[in-house]
């Protein structure tokens, strides 16, 4: 994005062109394009068909709020209960099918994974 | 009838619809005949002018359009000075990091020092990991690691290699091509250092920012680093530049047979795919002295030669100062937010 005070630069652009993170789904399209390339049509594309929605919901706070819930990974408001953290991260990284550093990295230390599984 | 926008340094400033359209088209022209890339069509200028035209404060994207977000800077603008537009907040990195997560809803995040140099921060390498550890166990959205590499750094008074600046006003042009040969070593030790030790700490990406900022020596040392670090331990990389033309510092530099001095946005993209590069953020830097719909013409014109190209996603970069954003330290929302939706509806940005 790139430099600015909070309200001039990063509430402009969340409120003209941004996903909303875990308000939403953006998140997980940011994952997509990240870990596989993907342009911004396809990942949007692989993480619908994922979840069961069309595009357009997963920039949708009202849908995404509720599916959030109910999928457990993570929501933006405080609720007790409901997977946060690295939880939310495993519970992604298996909705998406994709592999997430940071839970390879948990996994193996907690050993909830047998052998020394790499990130690559 | 007046339209009411701004010059590059945020001044207002009243164009007829005749004058605000031909500050597109001539923005455009401009970037065209340097970059040797198509212009905006007629069509894309009657959409930035119907948005300039229309009085409201704050523009967007049509739903459905909206991108995902990757940031620099970590949380500089919270608790950073006005050099990086910080407003002194009283948080620490962690908190600020899911600030951003849960109160501006960000896509994913990066983290790092706020002198966000390469070679400040590797000093602080155990300190910079930890942060990175600790945050990846509390957050949901995807976590970079970022610096820049900063190569000037590495030259005298500041670090320890002879300047390219001193030697070439004396006619020393094979003294400063060597020096840059051997600073962009020792910047290049660093930068695959600080992004390794990642790996272990469960970043989701590298983001290198501010990428050839000293020229092309510097672009050198970041494309050799990204092939690394994309090779050898799949973390994913960012590479944002610094401007549109990379500056040829050293001018016989090059990456897979290409020479480095003097490239734009859409060639900078192909050596970056090249590298392994997994988002690509181009840099169009903004004339103050210009009007921000003709520096925005400019900026879309070099960003969609790339978009049209690209492989990988690409996330321009929007900040002050960049992408037709004004150059000052509280961006006015009525421009950014143009700037911002008009680099997704006409760049076809896959984020910013």
């Amino acid at each position: 994005m790139g430099t600015g005070d909070p309200a001039g630069m990063h509430l402009a652009h969340l409120l003209a062109s941004s996903m909303g993170g875990i308000r939403a789904a953006g998140d997980l399209v940011a994952r997509m394009q990240l870990s596989k390339k993907m342009r911004i049509d396809d990942a949007k594309k692989y993480v619908a068909d994922k979840l069961h929605v069309t595009p357009l919901d997963l920039s949708d706070p009202t849908m995404m709020r509720g599916l959030r819930e109910e999928l457990d990974i993570g929501t933006i408001t405080g609720v007790p209960g409901i997977a946060k953290g690295m939880a939310a991260k495993v519970r992604i990284a298996e909705l998406l099918d994709i592999e997430i550093n940071s839970v390879e990295q948990f996994k193996k230390k907690t050993g909830l994974v047998a052998g020394e599984k790499q990130f690559h | 009838m007046k339209i009411l926008t701004r010059m590059g340094d945020a001044s207002n400033v009243e164009l007829t619809p005749d004058e605000l359209r031909t500050e597109f088209v001539t923005g455009s022209e401009a970037a065209a005949v340097k970059a040797k890339i198509p212009t905006l069509t007629e069509n894309e200028i009657d959409f930035l002018v119907d948005m300039f035209s229309a009085p409201t404060r704050l523009w967007g994207v049509q739903r459905g359009n909206e991108v995902v977000m990757t940031k620099d800077g970590c949380v500089n603008a919270l608790n950073s000075s006005r050099m990086s537009s910080g407003v002194v907040a009283p948080v620490n990195r962690e908190v600020g990091v899911r600030l951003f997560e849960s109160m501006l809803g960000f896509d994913s995040m990066e983290v790092s020092h706020n002198d966000y140099s390469v070679k400040p921060q590797r000093f602080l390498k155990a300190l910079e990991q930890l942060h990175m550890e600790i945050l990846q166990e509390v957050t949901i959205f995807p976590l970079l690691y970022g610096f820049m590499p900063n190569l000037g750094l590495y030259y005298r008074p500041d670090g320890s290699f002879e300047n390219p600046s001193d030697l070439l006003p004396l006619g020393k042009i094979d003294e400063a091509r060597r020096t840059q040969e051997e600073a962009l070593e020792a910047c290049l030790e660093d930068c695959v250092e600080m992004s390794d030790c990642m790996v272990a700490m469960g970043a989701d990406g590298i983001d290198y920012d501010t990428v050839a900022s000293t020229g092309d020596a510097e672009f050198l040392a970041v494309l050799r680093t990204t092939e690394h670090v994309a090779k050898e331990t799949g973390l994913p990389v960012e590479i944002g530049m610094s401007s549109e033309m990379v500056l040829g510092f050293h001018g016989q530099l090059e990456y897979n047979g290409v020479r480095l001095a003097g490239l734009w946005p859409h060639q900078q993209l192909e050596l970056c795919e090249q590298a392994g590069c997994a988002i690509f953020g181009p840099v169009c830097n903004t004339n103050t002295k210009k009007t921000v719909p003709w520096n925005l013409g400019r900026a879309l014109t070099f960003v969609k030669a790339c978009t049209e190209i690209a492989k990988i996603p690409v996330h321009p970069n929007v900040g002050m100062g960049v992408g037709g954003v004004p150059m000052f330290e509280t961006p006015a929302v009525d421009v950014v937010t143009r700037c911002s939706a008009a680099m997704i509806e006409i760049g076809k940005a896959d984020g910013l």
